[in-house]
């Protein structure tokens, strides 16, 4: 299973500002009443996108932004719930990564898992970014994790990625499920070492 | 050398480092449910790839069951539909699973304890965020994604990298009319809602000491609340007298060497920890949400932040966002505020425990009008000891909706739901916009037992007050 090396990403940004946004807003649990995760980009910030006052849209919804690949957010992004949806939402809308402060360990987790890359800048950096892309939406944003820089406009600024994450990435290896599978007689050792895993149970 | 817990359990669980420095962890124990795991099947089946270890896995169907009219098929094709993939792929796989028919069915985070599955010095996970729940029982019990649901059904093991370990120490004593689930709120309101970022939250001191294994999972639970993914107690008495006996738990025969192995995972006295915060029970009020995380919680007898009066530009935002979304105006006491709906349900407090609380009150009491009032046992065991008890009766009596054991009303993925911008006073554990079903829906988290003066009172009031608590 060759994965994709991410190192860099290039593309559009999408502001969607504030702290604590959280993955029920991202993905509204009715959207989880599935038992795949085709379709999910369409429910992506679904309530937050119908509750914009009249007369403005909501940054998902304006055409200015149309075919962005960066979403653009503030602190502990992707708290609450452990759902996947999250980050299937937001790449299957057609994200290719998040720039946030920090975020939630689960979504951060789940994000790298299926190659959406989440990294971390300065908030001050954050809001440097949004205003380019607010000014010209058509600006281009390239995340570079090996220079661990993000450069837009004739601007740079710098990225923080935790380096598990980084080097998973980077190396296309960010799906573990090749490299756990190769561990299996590791896996049994160290089973057989745990008395509740050898004990037959009902 | 002298390790805490979770040093002891990770270490005993780690199989070896991966490439990119994490650690290929082994888990014990896997608990599934119907929303996050059919995609996860379904990622097996495209790889080709088994179960590897089936007996290790244990299924139940909590989220989307309807809590009053259970015959099947369900009136919501789409629930249906997932409840029936769930019972396929575990008879597909070999895998347990605690049905609707089985008597044993009920929120993922109750049947894990309830059955002794769960149980201490070992590893769970389970694709929920309140799988922290179970290191109440001092395992370490981890909520996952869906690609790691995959993982650990094809491996029995994630990659992830360590923790950090912040010991929590509540001492004293708690006040009357103050309960775990205060507890919980008031130290998400002290350290934050991502102040357990990269943390695992050891809870110790006096109270922990005291508290039964229901209140202690009321804590675990809403660790993630607090942005930490683990949290735990050491296993002691307490925690090997509730398993013993259980459908799982170890036989007799192999009992006194289970919990001599149990003990020996408590964290040892002087082992390094990376941050130790103190908090005084006594210092810990009767705690409800006004906003759209929990953390933005305050005493029952507080007023509503004023955004004017805060100090950060930060928070004022986020006051501000809040009060919006909530329709709560800066300044005002929280007492008195209106509740359209009272729920008293899920994971973090719904079991025996906290029903056979609020029945003591509740006895004699009526729900105001207007107030639509729901009780939903986590478990169908503790509605089956709700009802040998004659709790279920005092809840009727009393005006509450009695249902069947499931998520209900915590996220309304099944029918229970607010509508429209009704205001919930809840024993849940989010209160996030939207998280009840309704998109303007409003959510005020706080125990059962202020849940129940709510209702009774039909606004937010003092338990203590409504209901004479003096112990
Ligand atoms: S009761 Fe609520 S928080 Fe707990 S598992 Fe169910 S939906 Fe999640």
């Amino acid at each position: 299973m060759p994965l994709a090396k991410i190192s860099t990403i290039t593309g559009r940004g999408l502001p969607i500002p504030g702290n604590d946004i959280d993955t029920d807003r991202i993905i509204p649990a009715r959207f989880l009443k599935a038992v795949t995760f085709d379709g999910l980009g369409e429910g992506l910030f679904y309530d937050a996108r119908k509750a914009v006052p009249a007369g403005q849209v909501h940054p998902l919804d304006d055409p200015r932004y149309r075919g962005a690949a960066i979403l653009l957010s503030g602190a502990n992004f992707g708290c609450g719930s452990s759902r996947e949806h999250a980050p299937q939402a937001i790449q299957k809308f057609g994200f290719k990564a998040v720039v946030a402060e920090n975020y939630a360990e689960i979504f951060f987790g789940n994000s790298t898992t299926i190659g959406l890359a989440c990294v971390s800048a300065e908030r001050s950096d954050i809001a440097r970014i949004a205003a380019a892309v607010e000014t010209n939406p058509a600006v281009e944003i390239t995340i570079d994790l090996s220079a661990r820089e993000i450069r837009f406009g004739a601007e740079k600024v710098p990225l923080a990625m935790r380096d598990s994450a980084r080097d998973a990435l980077v190396n296309g290896r960010w799906d573990s499920i090749g490299e756990l599978l190769d561990g299996r007689e590791a896996v049994a050792a160290t089973a057989a070492r745990l008395p509740y895993l050898a004990a037959p149970h009902k | 050398m002298a390790k805490s817990l979770f040093q002891k359990v990770w270490d005993a669980h780690s199989v070896r480092q991966l490439a990119n420095g994490q650690t290929q962890l082994l888990i014990g124990t896997h608990l599934i449910h119907e929303v996050t795991s059919p995609q996860a099947f379904g990622m097996l089946r495209d790889l080709g790839l088994p179960v590897a270890m089936p007996h290790r896995t244990f299924a139940t169907v909590d989220h989307i069951v309807p809590t009053d009219q259970r015959s099947e098929p369900f009136s919501d094709p789409l629930a249906d539909a997932m409840i029936k993939e769930l019972r396929k792929n575990c008879a597909a796989h070999g895998i347990t699973y605690f049905d609707l028919a089985s008597g044993r069915q009920g929120i993922v985070h109750m049947v894990g304890p309830e059955q002794g599955i769960t149980q201490p010095g070992t590893t769970i996970a389970c694709g929920d965020s309140h799988t922290s729940t179970h290191g109440a029982f001092g395992a370490i019990a981890l909520g996952i994604g869906t690609s790691q649901v995959r993982d650990v059904l094809a491996t029995q093991t994630i990659a992830l990298g360590p923790l950090k370990v912040r010991r929590i120490n509540v001492e004293g004593q708690l006040r009357p009319g103050v309960y775990a689930k205060d507890v919980i709120l008031h130290i998400i309101r002290t350290l934050g809602v991502n102040g357990g970022t990269g943390f695992a939250y050891e809870y110790a001191g006096a109270v922990f000491d005291r508290f039964s294994m229901e209140e202690r999972m009321t804590v675990c639970n809403m660790s993630i609340e607090g942005g930490a993914r683990v949290g735990y107690v050491n296993p002691d008495d307490t925690t090997f007298n509730y398993l013993k006996g259980r459908p799982y738990a170890p036989p007799a025969a192999a009992w006194e060497s289970a919990v001599t192995r149990w003990r020996s995972m408590a964290s040892d006295a002087g082992c390094h920890y990376d941050d130790v915060v103190t908090i005084q029970g006594a210092e810990i009020p009767p705690t409800v949400t006004w906003g759209i995380n929990p953390g933005q919680g305050i005493a029952i007898t507080e007023t509503i932040p004023d955004p004017a009066k805060a100090t950060a530009v930060d928070e004022r935002a986020s006051i501000e966002e809040a009060l919006a979304y909530m329709k709560l105006r800066a300044g005002a006491p929280i007492q008195g505020t209106k509740i359209d709906v009272a729920f008293l349900g899920s994971c973090t407090n719904a079991r025996l425990s906290d029903f056979k609380e609020v029945a003591k009150y509740l006895k004699g009491h009526r729900v105001a009008p207007g107030v639509k009032a729901i009780a939903v046992p986590g478990s169908q065991l503790v509605s089956q000891a709700c009802a040998e008890l004659g709790i279920d009766r005092v809840f009727r009596e009393a005006g509450f909706e009695w249902r069947e054991a499931g998520c209900s009303m915590c996220l309304a993925m099944n029918p229970d739901k607010l509508v429209g911008d009704q205001l919930c006073a809840s024993s849940s554990n989010r209160n996030f916009k939207g998280r009840q079903g309704s998109p303007t829906g409003r959510t005020l988290l706080m125990s059962p037992l202020m849940v129940a003066a709510a209702a009774v009172a039909g606004s937010v009031a003092d338990a203590r007050e409504v209901f004479g608590v003096t112990q």
